[in-house]
């Protein structure tokens, strides 16, 4: 006790480090704060492969912004596709989604997704679905994928809606002959999903991915350049 | 039959504000015969009869996230922020907010299970919050209050339910029962403490109406939410309640029999203070 009145006499000014004291304190907290929410939300889930946008969405970083969780979208679309993300899924919390497998994107002409947007985040130039980006199928089962096992299931090439550009059959000859392979155009494909759903294997064999998990990116070595 | 209609008077406020608070949550989610709903969206951004209305707390988020302004959203902001700028921005809180409901549950529970405890927060917790949520905004790119924001989480549950965002909810019920009287919307919440800011100089507010109506009963403090709002006025301070915490719920209106307080709009500056009413004595 004795202490603490020596202390105290010795400050000139004892209010004046009575509110510094409060101001560090509070600072201090606002610090660990805002770095402890900063960390909670950088690990927050962030949108999984198998997660897909609906058509016009910005790219991710900017979707995550722009995107007020507000689910118009989700409520526009005629065949009830879309959800938003819960706690538990695998997208930013209240993001709209969907899930190519369990039901694809129709591509409506009309995109009325996209037209029910408030903020932009799902773009409102696009304006043709064709020109639409959710992603790229990608056959990534070369050795389930029945066409390759020498059979013509053929059943994605058959359900894509831009039939006969998006996923077309190509030949191609191995050592069990000549197998029609279905080949996605990745820049007709609009990452519809309807392949991915129909597709007749317990998991699919082709599926829509984020075009540059799909697709790769061209290298910066001089090796991957031409 | 008289017995009823004392009933309805004691809580006209009380049911006029569940009436309001279910209508919003019956026109997001029941679907009309004809099809389609009421109001489109949620309570984040919604479009009621073709007109879009959106919250500009979140839209503010959005903005600071680094996106652009969305045009169709800023007319909706500017409408919301509007209403609540001239009315009193609380008003969102006891009569839009579906999480009061769930608050309003806890503290009926508390009551009943007379629940004294009380783990004391600041008020000032909420201003925290809510500066913080703007900040990680900004540091963080995405909107950092609407990973957790229990209002457009309650309206997602009732679209498709699941055992995370029923904890989410379940808990703040709890806490307000068992941890803190009024914890999340009079302490925690930053919704409420964007718009309390918001709405600091709304017109429709509670007043102190005859001059020696009062009879110091203190009923309208016991039940008020915010009882720090009407301190000046019990204190004869006062005419008006300013603060832009009261959330004009009307609760004290429902408990005051003697007609002391009464909910006016008052587009007058806020004069001087005159002085009030001397209160008979008890």
């Amino acid at each position: 006790m004795a202490d603490k009145t020596s202390a105290a006499a010795e400050v000139a000014e004892p209010e004046r480090r009575k509110v510094f004291r409060k101001i560090f304190r509070q600072l201090g907290v606002a610090t660990v704060v805002t770095m402890f929410g900063k960390a909670v939300l950088d690990s927050r889930p962030a949108r999984a492969a198998s997660v897909l946008r609906p058509p016009g969405a910005l790219p991710e970083p900017e979707f995550n912004a722009a995107c007020i969780r507000c689910g118009l979208c989700v409520e526009a679309c005629p065949y009830d596709i879309l959800h938003l993300a819960r706690w538990s899924d695998p997208a930013p919390t209240g993001t709209p989604y969907f899930v190519a497998r369990e039901d694809p994107c129709r591509m409506c002409t009309d995109i009325p997704c996209a037209r029910a947007c408030p903020t932009g985040a799902l773009s409102p130039l696009v304006t043709d679905i064709k020109k639409a980006d959710m992603g790229v199928a990608v056959l990534v089962g070369h050795e389930t994928c029945l066409n390759y096992k020498g059979l013509t299931c053929s059943i994605c090439v058959r359900v894509c809606p831009i039939i006969g550009e998006a996923i077309s059959l190509k030949p191609i000859k191995n050592e069990r002959g000549v197998l029609q392979i279905p080949t996605v155009d990745s820049n007709k494909c609009t990452g519809c999903g309807t392949c991915e759903k129909h597709c007749v294997l317990a998991e699919a064999a082709i599926r829509v991915l984020p075009r540059e998990l799909g697709l790769g990116v061209e290298g910066a070595q001089s090796v991957g350049r031409w | 039959m008289r017995q009823l209609q004392a009933m309805f008077f004691r809580n006209r406020w009380l049911f006029s504000r569940r009436i309001i608070q279910l209508l919003i949550i019956a026109a997001f989610t029941v679907e009309l015969p004809a099809g389609g709903y009421l109001a489109q969206g949620n309570l984040s951004s919604s479009v009621w009869f073709g007109i879009g209305l959106t919250d500009p707390y979140i839209w503010l988020q959005s903005l600071l996230a680094g996106a652009p302004l969305g045009k169709a959203a800023l007319f909706g902001v500017a409408i919301v922020a509007v209403f609540y700028l001239l009315l009193g921005g609380r008003i969102y809180c006891s009569w839009v907010c579906p999480i009061n409901l769930v608050t309003d549950l806890s503290y009926w529970v508390r009551q009943k299970l007379n629940i004294k405890s009380n783990f004391t927060l600041s008020k000032n917790i909420r201003v925290t919050i809510l500066m913080l949520s703007l900040l990680l905004s900004l540091l963080s790119g995405t909107l950092a209050w609407e990973a957790i924001n229990p209002i457009t989480l309650f309206q997602r549950e009732l679209m498709w339910g699941s055992v995370a965002g029923a904890t989410v909810l379940a808990s703040i019920f709890l806490f307000d029962v068992l941890v803190t009287r009024r914890g999340w919307c009079g302490h925690v919440c930053p919704v409420g403490a964007f718009y309390s800011e918001l709405g600091r100089e709304g017109r429709l507010r509670v007043k102190a109406t005859q001059v020696g109506a009062c009879g110091g009963c203190a009923k309208c403090i016991k039940v008020c939410p915010e009882p720090h709002v009407l301190a000046p006025v019990i204190a004869k301070k006062a005419t008006f309640v300013t603060s832009g915490d009261c959330t004009r719920c009307g609760a004290c209106l429902d408990q005051c029999s003697t007609g002391a307080l009464a909910m006016r709009l008052s587009f007058k500056k806020q004069g001087k203070f005159k002085g009030i009413p001397v209160v008979g004595g008890h």
